[in-house]
């Protein structure tokens, strides 16, 4: 038996992995953008919002064909990976690779304008308001009984999916192929050029990569909060952000662990303290860790490059 | 030139149209945002007044004068609105149907309260402007932004005999400043807040804030903001098995919240402006200002309404004297665009108001809640 407030520590604890698994799937696309290009990929949280608005339509295109709550989820969850992986690959071609050799705002400069771009798109094209997302969780079969104390089914999902995710990709990374590539490139792009790397196929799939990761947190989300709006991108993705910079901008491991202490910190704050002090903790440890180490907790120093 | 022509012609309808009246024309003031950003809100009760007036003076007017209009534009700027007050004094007018926002009436009472005018706004809802009882020839037809909160935390306490409470905000000015006065009406009550939150508006997920309010299990979360993360936290909530009652305001009365809350949002309660758009004469008003390319917006039934408080009053009080219009408008109550109004000793509506709404079956349905005298 664990006392009253031993659940309640427990409680606040999933809450915020949760929450940090989230940050951290989006703050995967940012690290690892940042690591090869030295660029911040504004655009990523839109990428994320158009996740969860491709989940949204799939989900319900499926949903009229009678599917049950486990494949609808499947096919929301790969319908938005692929759609988002497609987009990162076209922002990264019509706003990003012209720029390749431009000064380093350019690209900056770009990639607000395409985060303003497809927020006002999906404004035109879908609706100003908020829109209901189908409710895939609710239907899954209840925990046991001895867990459902302490979590919600679809926090459980929400963690097992973003563990085998994460997995995947630091295997990936690794050890394939495309993965040892990305290291290179991110280590020296011109020395991996002329060794043979095609540089520009392995930028490519990091975008198509780190948009399908970001899609993916977006319709566990959605489908867990139950409605999403143009807008769900900007604050999530300033967090995801701050996440990346917490871990260590450039560092793939770095990301998943600033995700996860800026979730926990979050929804400590908030349980022990009061909701509204959430971001001035979180931003508090920002400031705390990058005064201790200001390459992150898991950056490495490096001399800045002339 | 062509608008002195104008004025000729309008002079000669005048004559034509109205009966003749004796004596010098008995002034009203109107003031408001006439121009700029907030034009929408002044221009329309400025019309609704013009409309109310020219039917008087087809009655006859007031004391068998004719009633002139002087209308002022205070483009909701303070500075500006002590400028026409002052002139409102130069010309010597009777009363002023005004200011249209809060801050710029705040200001230009000052002047009217040194010259003895009395003053009734449609439109300006800070609570201070009647409850420090610094401006006693002020009234409104409209209620002021505690009205809200005290129908509230008086529902919560006569009809849903809550003894605890949770208060939770969206950190914003209007669902802030309501949810602390339902916070502040509560605790007058003797109902124990045992929390009161902020949350961030477009935040992930609100799953720890749900927790904390689990933990605490309170009676009732009264939430001030608006729809968007009011029907997220009551779903949260609702799927962590919490049974609490929730009220909100009237930022949350819109079909989107049942439309995102889905069966969530059933039982939600909301306090909200009641519906006044079957009463007769708001309808007649509404349509006769319609026919003049003009709309009742947001505050031109409640200046309508206000115009013929004054006139009732005056009309009663056979005077202009403010101190006997105001004994009047305490004491009388008139059949007006917003039903029958009447005012308390601090110059606030009584009668017309809020009304509290519960999501049944996917709607809001009126529950004609009255709270206890």
């Amino acid at each position: 038996m664990i006392s009253d407030s031993g659940q309640y520590f427990l409680e606040i604890a999933f809450s915020g992995l949760t929450r940090g698994s989230i940050y951290a799937l989006i703050a995967l696309g940012y690290t690892m953008v940042y690591g090869i290009l030295g660029l911040i990929n504004f655009a990523h949280g839109e990428v994320y919002m158009i996740g969860a608005f491709v989940g949204l339509i799939f989900a319900s295109l499926a949903s009229l064909l009678g599917w049950g709550p486990v494949s609808l989820l499947l096919v929301a969850l790969a319908s938005a990976l692929i759609w988002a992986g497609a987009y990162g690959w076209s922002i990264e071609r019509i706003a990003y690779r012209p720029l390749r050799q431009a000064p380093r705002l350019a690209p900056l400069i770009s990639a607000i304008g395409m985060s303003i771009f497809l927020r006002e798109y999906v404004i035109l094209a879908q609706t100003p308001d908020f829109v209901a997302f189908p409710a895939l969780f609710e239907r899954l079969p209840a925990l046991p009984e001895s867990l459902d104390g302490y979590l919600q089914a679809a926090e459980l999902v929400i963690l097992m999916v973003t563990l085998v995710v994460l997995s995947g990709l630091f295997g990936m990374i690794k050890f394939s192929r495309l993965g040892k590539a990305m290291r290179a490139i991110a280590q020296d792009r011109e020395m991996a050029l002329l060794l043979g790397v095609d540089t520009d196929k392995v930028i490519s799939m990091t975008f198509v990569l780190g948009s399908g990761l970001a899609a993916v947190g977006a319709v566990m989300i959605s489908a867990h909060i139950g409605q999403i709006n143009y807008n769900i991108g900007f604050i999530v993705g300033i967090k995801a952000f701050t996440a990346a910079v917490l871990g260590g901008i450039g560092s793939i491991n770095g990301a998943a662990l600033g995700g996860l202490i800026l979730g926990l910190t979050e929804a400590f704050a908030t349980g022990y303290v009061s909701s509204d002090y959430e971001d001035v903790f979180a931003f508090l440890i920002l400031v705390l860790i990058l005064i201790l180490r200001p390459a992150g907790i898991l950056g490495q120093d490096r001399p800045e490059k002339v | 030139m062509k608008s002195l022509l104008s004025l000729a012609w309008l002079g000669v309808f005048g004559v034509l149209l109205s009966p003749a009246f004796a004596g010098e024309p008995l002034k009203i003031g109107v003031a408001g945002s006439h121009s700029g950003d907030l034009a929408p809100y002044g221009l329309p009760a400025k019309h609704a007044v013009e409309l109310a007036v020219s039917e008087l003076n087809q009655k006859g007017g007031l004391l068998g004068r004719a009633v002139e209009l002087i209308a002022l534009d205070d483009v909701c700027k303070p500075e500006t609105a002590t400028n026409v007050a002052s002139k409102m004094v130069s010309e010597k007018v009777v009363a002023v149907i005004g200011h249209i926002c809060s801050s710029a009436t705040k200001a230009a009472l000052s002047i009217y309260r040194e010259a003895n005018i009395l003053v009734i706004s449609p439109s300006a809802t800070s609570p201070e402007l009647t409850l420090e009882h610094q401006n006693p020839l002020f009234f409104r037809t409209i209620p002021h932004d505690a009205r809200q909160a005290i129908l509230q935390a008086q529902f919560a306490v006569e009809a849903l005999k809550v003894k605890t409470a949770a208060v939770v905000h969206d950190k914003g000015d209007y669902g802030k400043g309501l949810a602390l006065l339902v916070e502040q009406e509560l605790r007058a009550r003797g109902v124990e807040v045992l929390l009161v939150e902020g949350v961030t508006p477009g935040a992930q997920d609100y799953s720890a804030l749900i927790r904390k309010i689990g933990r605490a299990n309170p009676d009732l979360i009264a939430y001030g903001g608006y729809h968007p993360e009011a029907s997220k936290i009551v779903a949260q909530a609702r799927k962590k098995g919490i049974k609490s009652l929730f009220i909100s305001g009237d930022g949350i009365k819109d079909p989107s919240f049942l439309k995102i809350g889905r069966q969530h949002a059933e039982g939600y309660y909301a306090t909200s402006p009641s519906d006044l758009s079957l009463h007769p004469l708001n309808q007649k008003v509404t349509d006769q200002l319609k026919a003049k390319g003009q709309v009742p917006g947001n505050f031109g039934l409640q200046a309508h309404a206000a115009f013929s408080a004054l006139a009732h009053a005056i009309e009663e009080a056979k005077s202009t004297d403010p101190q006997k219009i105001k004994a009047e408008l305490l004491r009388l109550t008139t059949q007006t665009t917003l039903g029958p109004i009447s005012f308390d000793a601090n110059g606030d509506l009584t009668g017309a108001g809020f009304a509290v709404y519960q999501v049944q079956k996917g709607e809001f349905v009126d529950l004609h809640f009255s709270p206890k005298p």
